[in-house]
């Protein structure tokens, strides 16, 4: 496939509240090109749905998405081939009990016997330096360590994009640089949705949310300057 | 401790993941089957023995019986109700053979890894694709159902300790509200993460 171009045309979004409709995200338009790109904004302005929308964990109510040229609402699986997404809470993320268990299952679409897949798992574990956790149960991991197996989860079917939501926010500052850090450095297009930001102008680009809109957009340094301003 | 896997050699670490799920099923349908106090005692008895063997004595009294307390004050209270209601041999015989099932359970995901009884299920499942079943998904529901057991214990910790920061201890629905709203929560992350990740497309 050759387009490589994540884009909302008139994209709303509203989600049935106990008191009718409540609107996350107004007649969204954005073309989306670059490695890195941040969406940053204030809690509750549409960032995550904005980003959810290109995995297809959300839907628009109106409008169109398209990643690379197909759409996440008919043809899902092959987007979740291409997007990977990984959450604020790695903790929901992480569902087998042992480290190496939890890789291999996002191998066993690509790998059928157990032994390629377990290779294969502990390939990806050493890839991110995580080789001495395989056998270790992910209740027993800290904070950092749950978050980069939960990214090595994602990445081990190497998608072409990542979506990180969020991903350093439950972090210390240590294990929030080394993560952004990872992310930044990913051979992967990323679309990071973040709270921090000084990672967030380390990006190409960001776009700034905010009462469900794109009200700033540009390069990323530029766009955080403008957010810092006017928060 | 139920869906905790212990790395060990025992002999029932060894023993093929599909056997032991045949004898768990075999041994459920045969305290149906056979019935009085006498059956349970010894279901139980040899639920006891073989989870003393997979996890060693130290182990199995200080873990295994901590982590079944909820589960032993259940049965305590069960017991109670059947002896009252049905005679002490009614009650025997029931709360026998549940403590005997939920050991054997335990038996069985301490010894056994998840990923290997996925892999057991789904062989052993694979004959009914020809009617439309999905064997993938099967095993995928059974691994997380055994994996949702200790997540669930942790949320419950977690809520108690908040009510209890709180001052709420005492408080059924300082504790069981916010619980229930944490469990479904998580469920729904869970599903969302899998959903992510194409697990089970």
């Amino acid at each position: 496939m050759s387009e490589r171009t994540i884009r909302l045309e008139q994209v709303t979004v509203r989600v049935p509240v106990a008191d009718g409709d409540l609107l996350i995200l107004d007649t969204t338009s954005v073309e989306l090109t670059e490695q890195r790109i941040a969406l940053i904004g204030p809690n509750g302005a549409g960032k995550s749905t904005l980003a959810r929308l290109v995995n297809g964990l959300a839907t628009a109510t109106s409008g169109r998405v398209s990643v690379d040229g197909l759409d996440p609402r008919t043809e899902g699986r092959a987007v979740r081939r291409r997007v990977g997404f990984t959450f604020t809470d790695p903790a929901a993320q992480l569902v087998m009990p042992t480290v190496l268990e939890d890789i291999a299952l996002s191998l066993r679409r690509t790998h059928k016997h157990r032994a390629e897949r377990d290779e294969a798992a502990r390939a990806v574990l050493r890839t991110y330096g995580l080789e001495d956790l395989a056998e270790r149960s992910v209740h027993a991991l800290s904070g950092g360590q749950r978050q980069l197996v939960a990214m090595a989860g994602v990445l081990a079917i190497e998608p072409d994009i990542l979506v990180a939501d969020e991903p350093t926010t439950l972090l210390d500052l240590r294990n929030a640089r080394m993560i952004g850090d990872l992310l930044l450095g990913l051979r992967q297009r990323l679309i990071l949705v973040t709270h921090d930001l000084e990672l967030a102008a380390r990006c190409e680009r960001a776009l700034l949310v905010d009462g469900g809109r794109v009200v700033a957009d540009g390069p990323a340094a530029e766009v955080v300057e403008h957010y810092r301003a006017t928060a | 401790m139920i869906g905790d896997y212990r790395p060990g050699t025992t002999w029932m670490h060894r023993l093929p993941a599909g056997t032991k799920l045949v004898a768990l099923f075999a041994i459920g349908i045969a305290t149906l089957v056979v019935r009085g106090p006498l059956a349970s005692m010894a279901a139980l008895a040899v639920a006891i023995v073989l989870l003393i063997w997979s996890t060693g004595p130290t182990s199995f009294l200080g873990t295994v019986l901590r982590s079944l307390r909820g589960l032993l004050i259940m049965v305590a209270l069960l017991f109670a109700w059947q002896a009252w209601q049905s005679g002490w041999p009614r009650a025997v015989e029931t709360v026998g053979d549940i403590l005997a099932l939920a050991l054997l359970a335990t038996v069985l995901t301490v010894t056994t890894r998840v990923d290997d009884l996925l892999e057991a299920i789904t062989a052993g499942l694979r004959p009914l694709r020809r009617v439309g079943l999905d064997a993938d998904r099967v095993a995928l529901t059974f691994a997380l159902t055994i994996r949702a057991i200790p997540a669930t214990l942790e949320l419950a910790e977690e809520t108690r300790r908040a009510a209890q920061a709180r001052g709420l201890e005492r408080d059924p629905r300082a504790r069981l509200t916010p619980f229930v709203i944490r469990v479904v929560a998580r469920a729904h992350d869970t599903g969302a993460a899998l959903h992510a990740r194409g697990v089970g497309d």
